[in-house]
């Protein structure tokens, strides 16, 4: 993207707040931060309760003498890199979204000058 | 002269040849307050895992899972979930709407001096807690390491302070950056050779290490250290646990020393990619404190530990024992390089708050001044940060490392995490809410932590007084954390002030710059040209 580092007229901030592109942008990133946010908040917080109140449940072995408190903390780590995957993939398409709304914002600036 | 020492003058000259170069290459604000922002995403990466990775995760998660078992492990987990809330809400827009510190997110659309005021306060409690944690750390392990060398821990913590003002002063961001990525590689280095030796002990049979973990001789009594509880026990272990859970969680998207490594890359594309680098790292090393944690316990014993250290010393008293006395010296030079590269990233963060936040913007009204001297005025402060970091670490020498940053965490998350999330998310969000927001949280984290039963507590007169709490009295708040209390009241602190101010019209109408901005990465700080 060709940006220079001067600050863009004050208008192009409400232009571009205004077109479809960036109004698309937002309600794709909402999309996926809100589910993903939610996913990752109740399954880590799962852990505590379970391991605060039902202590007995957790405490169940399951391979050997390694139990389910143990597994359960293990797969956190396991969740939390595939939410991250996901993100950085979905980010992808969120950088393409964010470049198109700048260059039509430019295209449409040029269109009004010629 | 004794292998140890050998050691960490090896590292520490590595160090001041980072700082040295560091020093030559940069010049100007940027360059000393964000390395130019010319720092790649995997570099970034690992230097957010170099700064985050302290003695608290490696001295002091060891030490809790070796002394009260899966408890401890809860540390690690919440401390890598914690990163999805700095990747999927703050890395980004931080990245794009801020120039040198946290605060300049909340200055974008919100009043500038009163919320730098604020927000350089709890900065700086946040950076003391924190630092106090890695001080202590490192004043025993030099300590217990160069015993009889004449370097007893208030020595070694003067050292560690001098070293860390030395990086700070002469190589600003740069060095600091360097120091964090080499200590990064040694650290995983160290725990992975450590995780290993642990794992050939049990002859490599993970049926044996567990079957061990689950027999853990303490006292008279054989534990079964897999099993929850150790720690946190009814009747108020389970809130406790959620207490931590939160501020874990929500306390690094609010740990001004690491949100400050956003600003040391090109973009927020690249802020996204070194989150993604630091998850891996950081990930991998807090599945291992299982070996190291877990090994202690089985290898180890704590009644040894106990008497040799501490619970902050288990890490290193593991490699003792199971690779003699120089891979004991090597493990120990590890844990000092973490410590030394962590204050390194503590001290710039609190000097480019006070140096950006509260000379240049609070006392000077935000009118342009000259960058060089706001990098002396940086300079200066981490002088005086150096000194108050000794006189505390040697004062309180007594707590679990892990544990403080614990409460370091919580103070993060009351306080900074409310107001960065409202003011990047929340249109209506004014000045007066910002500033509620930020006191609620922070007077209320630090209020909750004095009343705890980690200052409270009446102790029988045989308790040594080196162990003894602080104030001989029954505590009146029943959580060690105050996270469950106090991040819920720096939020309703925020909210509440927001609601009972005026709308703030020039706000509300920088929101949408600010949206714009923080989604596109338009007018965003771009990268030096060198």
């Amino acid at each position: 993207m060709p940006i220079d580092s001067q600050p863009p007229p004050a208008g192009d901030w409400d232009r571009i707040a205004e077109s479809e592109e960036f109004k698309d942008l937002m309600a794709a990133k909402a999309r996926f931060i809100v589910p993903a946010t939610v996913a990752f908040v109740v399954y880590y917080f799962a852990l505590p309760v379970l391991v605060g109140y039902a202590p007995e449940l957790m405490k169940t072995p399951v391979i050997g003498p390694v139990n389910v408190a143990y597994l359960f903390a293990l797969s956190q780590f396991f969740f939390a890199w595939f939410i991250a995957w996901l993100y950085m993939r979905a980010a992808a398409k969120f950088d393409a979204m964010a470049d198109k709304t700048l260059t039509q914002l430019q295209a449409r600036k040029d269109a009004e000058r010629s | 002269m004794s292998t140890p020492l050998i050691m960490f003058l090896a590292f520490i000259a590595i160090t001041l040849a980072i700082t040295y170069w560091a020093a030559r290459r940069s010049s100007g604000a940027t360059a000393y307050f964000a390395a130019g922002r010319r720092i790649t995403g995997w570099q970034n990466g690992i230097a957010v895992a170099g700064d985050y990775m302290s003695a608290a995760s490696f001295l002091g998660i060891a030490g809790i899972i070796a002394f009260q078992g899966y408890d401890g492990f809860m540390f690690s987990v919440g401390w890598l979930v914690a990163y999805l809330t700095v990747l999927l809400i703050v890395a980004e827009p931080l990245r794009n709407a801020g120039k040198y510190t946290m605060a300049d997110v909340l200055a974008y659309r919100l009043r500038p001096r009163p919320v730098r005021a604020m927000a350089a306060l709890s900065t700086l409690t946040v950076g003391t807690f924190y630092m106090i944690a890695q001080m202590i750390g490192a004043g025993t392990l030099v300590a217990l390491l160069l015993k009889g060398s004449g370097i007893d821990y208030s020595r070694a913590v003067v050292l560690v302070g001098m070293l860390m003002v030395c990086y700070v002063v002469f190589g600003g961001m740069l060095a600091t950056t360097w120091v964090q990525i080499v200590k990064a590689i040694l650290l995983m280095m160290g725990t992975i050779l450590l995780s290993v030796l642990v794992m050939a002990h049990f002859g490599f049979s993970f049926a044996a290490f567990f079957d061990a973990i689950a027999h853990v001789k303490d006292g008279g009594k054989v534990v079964n250290f897999l099993n929850p509880g150790l720690r946190y026990k009814p009747p108020y272990g389970a809130l406790d646990l959620i207490s931590l859970g939160l501020a874990l969680v929500l306390g690094t998207a609010g740990n001004p020393h690491i949100l400050v490594r956003f600003y040391t890359v090109p973009d927020a594309r690249t802020a996204r990619v070194s989150v993604a680098w630091a998850m891996a790292i950081v990930g991998t090393f807090y599945i291992m404190t299982t070996f190291l944690g877990f090994g202690a316990a089985t290898i180890v014993g704590k009644e040894f530990i106990a008497r040799n250290g501490g619970t902050n010393m288990s890490a290193p008293l593991l490699a003792q024992r199971l690779g003699g006395d120089i891979f004991f010296a090597f493990i120990s030079s590890i844990a000092f390089a973490t410590i030394l590269a962590v204050v390194a990233g503590l001290t710039i963060s609190a000097s480019t708050c006070f140096a950006h936040d509260f000379w240049e913007n609070v006392i000077h009204h935000g009118k342009p001044q000259d960058p060089r001297t706001s990098v002396r005025v940086a300079r200066l402060t981490a002088f005086a940060v150096g000194a108050i970091a000794i006189a505390l670490a040697i004062g309180l020498s007594n707590f679990n490392v892990a544990f403080l940053v614990g409460l370091a965490f919580a103070v993060a998350a009351s306080a900074n995490l409310p107001v960065i999330v409202l003011s990047i998310y929340w249109r209506r969000f004014t000045t007066e809410g910002a500033v509620a927001g930020l006191a609620t949280g922070l007077l209320s984290s630090l209020a909750l932590i004095v009343v705890s039963p980690s200052i409270m507590g009446i102790d029988a007169p045989t308790v040594a007084h080196a162990a003894r709490h602080l104030i001989q009295m029954k505590p009146l708040f029943p959580l060690e954390n105050p996270g469950i209390v106090s991040i819920p009241l720096g939020f309703a602190g925020a909210f509440i002030g927001t609601l009972m101010s005026r709308v703030d019209a020039h706000a509300e109408h920088k929101f949408t710059e600010m949206e714009v901005r923080v989604n596109t990465g338009l007018g965003s700080e771009k990268a030096s040209a060198h």
